[in-house]
């Protein structure tokens, strides 16, 4: 072997120890190992979204913490469709009908003033329930979800989202993301108001948290809403709470049309 | 031994020890997974301006803003015609500006030549506020004694693929345009989410002088291939009528001729105008639902018509 054959192969060696000591471990005792289950979403979450969560509105707070006046839609780029809808609005009639939870659909929920909690409800599906409106959300991993009838919330395919791979199939450092695309959902509005998202509508979202002073932390969700029918551009807003550390705060409350 | 085989010896050797020196760097750089960690920020960054659209339109609103009494006393001094001194022109607007003004980004790298890695990235500035540059390279903060500058003074590292970055030495400003202050021993920790062409930029601004609790600011861009030209500073000051003999214009606190202006336009409450930091939690909502009345239909910055 040459100079340059030996150094290569002390680098591999060097390599293959620092970057895959198991994998370099199960070689050595010549047997394979035994085919692994593939992790779990719950197993190979790379960030804890679980516990309680308080919104802290302090954008668009017109627009969230008081129900806006009939006809405000000021930065949502809505279609001439959807201002028929904006100018229709009748949130008396939406409560007659039944449809008083139109503003706590998925293209909205995050926006709405209230806590959140996250659990996970089964290895493979994250859930995602809000005191404001009750309503309750399923984050699915792996296999698209099972077409149902269309609901508020929609059906959501989740993954998660690492950063790139070390050599030796090792994780990246650092934390990674939650994205989550939700589909067939019934059409909401994406302010109480009746700023409305159509049923063709689609919501992209990514859950990043930040940690902070004192064991603190925050989570940043990221929503975009495309709808061919109701809006002009996607509708991108960035929502954030803040962690709490549990559920004394709790306060479940009915879906309103009117307040 | 010739001198040519001599030649081609340590040619040869000088060979192999380059080639080690690169298989040791690709190993180590590898091992260390931080440079595939990383994620790419420089291009332009297009504002989509659908939240929180800069509320400065108004000269008395500090929503969303947590202010301690202090800054509340000191806002409500606020009148915009201080703009018209010839001093005050130019002062532009503090680092959080970039985050919560209606423009869009523009992210520019410098690369170190020999190893590739970010010296450092550059957010491109406005006309009215300073170019913000965040170092990669290591270097600490200078002291406490140092200068501060409009941009401040920031250095970033990573955590996964997100950007995180650490801001002091900012010079004392304002927190919103319209007079809610800020002052110099404010900072600013900024986290840089990148998601496709998405980038959500959270804000943590810590004031111990004016606020009661950290001002958190979120916004998303979108990757845009129009180009985004980041133009001034410097800014050229002009003579607008008002002479230094005529003083600072400003309003006395409980004199404000504007504290009502959006109760009476949207029925804000009052508390939530001033910037209460209660204002900004659910529960806020439910004490005001028995008092609250929706204005029946909106009159005033209501959204422009729809094009088509």
């Amino acid at each position: 072997m040459s100079t340059y054959g030996r150094s290569i192969a002390v680098l591999a060696v060097a390599a293959a120890a620092l970057t895959g000591p198991a994998r370099l471990n199960g070689q050595n005792r010549g047997a394979p190992p035994p085919a692994a289950a593939p992790p779990t979403a719950r197993a190979s979450a790379p960030i804890d979204l679980t516990g309680y969560w308080v919104a802290y509105v302090n954008e668009d707070w017109r627009y969230r913490m008081i129900t806006p006046p009939k006809g405000d839609f000021r930065g949502v780029p809505i279609t001439r469709e959807a201002l028929k809808v904006v100018n229709a609005w009748d949130p008396a009639a939406d409560e007659a009908a039944g449809n008083q939870c139109k503003s706590y659909g998925a293209g909205a929920i995050m926006r709405v003033p209230g806590r959140i909690h996250i659990t996970w409800q089964d290895d493979n599906t994250m859930r995602l329930d809000t005191d404001a409106g009750t309503q309750t959300r399923l984050f699915k991993f792996g296999a698209a979800p099972a077409p149902a009838a269309r609901s508020w919330q929609g059906d959501s395919a989740a993954r998660w989202e690492r950063p790139g791979p070390a050599p030796g199939g090792n994780a990246g450092a650092g934390p990674g993301s939650l994205a989550v695309v939700t589909t067939h959902m019934r059409a909401g509005y994406l302010r109480k108001n009746g700023v409305p998202y159509s049923e063709n509508a689609t919501v992209t979202e990514y859950f990043d948290v930040a940690p902070q002073p004192a064991n603190g932390q925050l989570l940043v969700v990221t929503t975009v809403v495309d709808d061919p029918i109701y809006l002009l551009q996607p509708f991108i807003v960035s929502s954030h709470f803040k962690k709490e550390a549990d559920g004394s705060k709790w306060d479940p409350t009915p879906c309103s049309a009117t307040w | 031994m010739g001198s040519h085989t001599l030649l081609g010896h340590v040619v040869a050797l000088r060979t192999v020890a380059t080639r080690t020196a690169l298989v040791v760097a690709l190993c180590w750089s590898a091992a260390s997974g931080t440079a595939l960690a990383q994620s790419e920020l420089v291009g332009s960054w297009a504002a989509r301006n659908t939240e929180d659209i800069s509320r400065d339109s108004y000269p008395v609103d500090y929503i969303g803003i947590p202010l301690n009494n202090e800054g509340r006393t000191r806002a409500l001094t606020y009148n915009e015609s201080q703009l018209s001194m010839i001093e005050r022109q130019c002062e532009g607007w503090p680092p959080f500006y970039f985050v919560q003004g209606p423009f869009g980004l523009k992210i520019w790298s410098e690369t170190e030549p020999i190893k590739g890695g970010t010296i450092s990235f550059t957010i491109g500035g406005w006309e009215d506020r300073a170019p913000i540059t965040i170092w990669m390279d290591g270097r600490p903060h200078p002291s406490k004694y140092a200068p501060h500058m409009r941009g401040g003074f920031t250095t970033g590292r990573w955590e996964g693929t997100t950007l995180v970055a650490s801001t002091t030495h900012i010079k004392a400003g304002f927190m919103r345009k319209n007079g809610p202050p800020s002052s110099d021993q404010a900072t600013m920790t900024t986290r840089f989410y990148r998601h496709g062409d998405i980038l959500t930029v959270l804000a943590v601004v810590d004031d111990p002088i004016y606020l009661a609790e950290p001002q958190i600011i979120s916004k998303s861009f979108q990757l845009t291939s129009a180009p985004i030209s980041p133009i001034g500073p410097p800014c050229v000051s002009g003579f607008e009528g008002r002479k230094a003999s005529e003083g600072v214009p400003h309003y006395t606190p409980e004199k404000n001729p504007f504290v009502d202006e959006l109760t009476k336009l949207f029925r804000v409450p009052k508390d939530a105008v001033l910037g209460e930091p209660e204002t900004m939690y659910p529960e806020y909502r439910k004490k005001i639902k028995a008092s609250y009345v929706r204005p029946e239909a909106c009159k005033s910055d209501c959204g422009a018509a729809p094009a088509r």
